[in-house]
């Protein structure tokens, strides 16, 4: 009998492993997902006065230093905010001058799907959520998920009512990127070495070829930088803008044209 | 054995959506709780193989089901983990009081070691030391911390079956 349920099990994952994402046992799983939907979100809607209780508290532990830390930034933001819609404003009266021709761009060529987090990973070996929202909302895998802090992760699967998204510090995420200031380009990825890391996502585009996060999605501040005698490229830490221990809703960037 | 049926799948159905909503939120250097393996194995301590490997089986199937994983991955180790649990209850294990944290502790270490394993050859971007280093310990003290009430729970739930032997007054 065990031994039965561990042959099926590998049949499972066989299976699973070597079909497309349209095929039987997805399709079962969508609808076993869609059957788990209303207990998750039940389970969710209980919890969730003891967790803000909890994250209120929480909270108040450090209120007044954050208060102190928070005003402080907010005179920095405040001026940059300034310089920044006189130069967006200039921006806008040069390429109407130049007639550019813009590519799509974020978030003007983008509608965004809302979408609870349902699910967490049930391991560490996965950094992957489970979102509210799938197919039926017009969601595709490589959909960019963004938070209105920045640049969250993308969909690696989707089933019709529900959505699997990789986040930014998953090992399977790479995300090209560009420094805002230096215009440095690099690759995001969580864990490892790697190369230049920016701040905002770059949106490449060569030939048919493009990524597929759009340019300009913030993702995060630069925190060290550092090079080996023996590397080419230079290594950079990131803190990411959005915090992914508090994520309990996304939003998934849908092209308006697709 | 149908209503310990109907009490095992209530169960770990519940324990498999609160693992999924809830307690995987908890992240202390990637290390949560889980209350699946957990109840797993006081459920199968206390009803053996057969029962321990299904209940495994079918536990897998809705976190790998609810978190749109690779479907069987869970399933296969949780089986694994029910089935030799079970045994260990059926041989030595199920009386002694030290039983369900010894099988808590050690399928907590198997469980993550099959889970790396089976994630390399599935190819996926596992990180040993993330796994082994930094989310291992914290997993495996929310785990015994777990245990004591869990398995109490079961205990309530699945009366351990008799022995055969029962105490007799002799007359006269």
């Amino acid at each position: 009998m065990a031994g039965l349920l561990v042959l099926l099990s590998i049949a499972l994952i066989t299976i699973y492993f070597r079909e497309s994402s349209g095929g039987g046992l997805h399709q079962v799983q969508s609808a076993g997902a869609t059957v788990l939907r209303p207990f998750e979100v039940a389970t969710d809607r209980v919890s969730r006065p003891f967790r803000d209780a909890y994250g209120y508290f929480a909270g108040l532990v450090h209120a007044k230093s954050e208060n102190k830390r928070l005003r402080a930034e907010a005179d920095k933001w405040r001026q940059l905010a300034t310089q920044n819609l006189y130069a967006s404003s200039a921006n806008a009266d040069l390429r109407r001058k130049l007639h550019f021709v813009n590519s799509r761009a974020f978030p003007s060529g983008y509608r965004s799907v809302g979408a609870d987090i349902l699910a967490q990973p049930s391991s560490a070996f996965e950094l992957q959520v489970t979102i509210g929202a799938g197919s039926n909302s017009g969601i595709q895998e490589n959909d960019p998920v963004v938070t209105d802090e920045g640049l969250v992760g993308t969909v690696v699967r989707v089933a019709n009512n529900q959505s699997l998204v990789a986040l930014l510090i998953d090992d399977a995420t790479s995300v090209s990127a560009i420094d805002v200031h230096t215009r440095a380009r690099g690759i995001v990825k969580a864990g490892g070495s790697f190369d230049h890391v920016g701040k905002v996502t770059s949106g490449w585009k060569e030939g048919d070829l493009s990524s597929i996060y759009p340019p300009g999605i913030p993702i995060g501040q630069v925190t060290a930088v550092g090079q080996n005698e023996v590397d080419l490229y230079k290594h950079v830490q990131l803190q990411p803008f959005a915090n992914f221990k508090t994520l309990s809703s996304v939003l998934v960037l849908i092209p308006k044209n697709r | 054995m149908i209503a310990d049926i109907g009490k095992g799948a209530a169960v770990l159905f519940v324990a498999a959506i609160v693992q999924v909503t809830l307690l995987s939120q908890i992240d202390v250097f990637h290390g949560a709780p889980d209350l699946v393996l957990v109840t797993l194995v006081a459920v199968a301590l206390l009803r053996g193989t057969i029962f321990g490997a299904a209940a495994g089986f079918g536990a897998g199937l809705v976190v790998d089901t609810a978190t749109l994983q690779t479907l069987g991955v869970t399933s296969l180790l949780l089986t694994i983990a029910g089935y030799w649990i079970g045994r260990y209850g059926e041989t030595t294990g199920r009386d002694r009081t030290h039983a369900p944290f010894v099988s808590v502790a050690v399928v907590t270490l198997l469980y993550s070691l099959g889970a790396l394993v089976l994630h390399y050859m599935l190819g996926d971007p596992a990180s040993a030391s993330r796994v082994l280093l930094h989310a291992f310990p914290f997993e495996l003290i929310f785990n015994l911390i777990l245990t004591l009430p869990v398995y109490a729970l079961c205990r309530r739930l699945f009366r351990p079956p008799p022995s055969g032997l029962e105490e007799v007054q002799l007359l006269g």
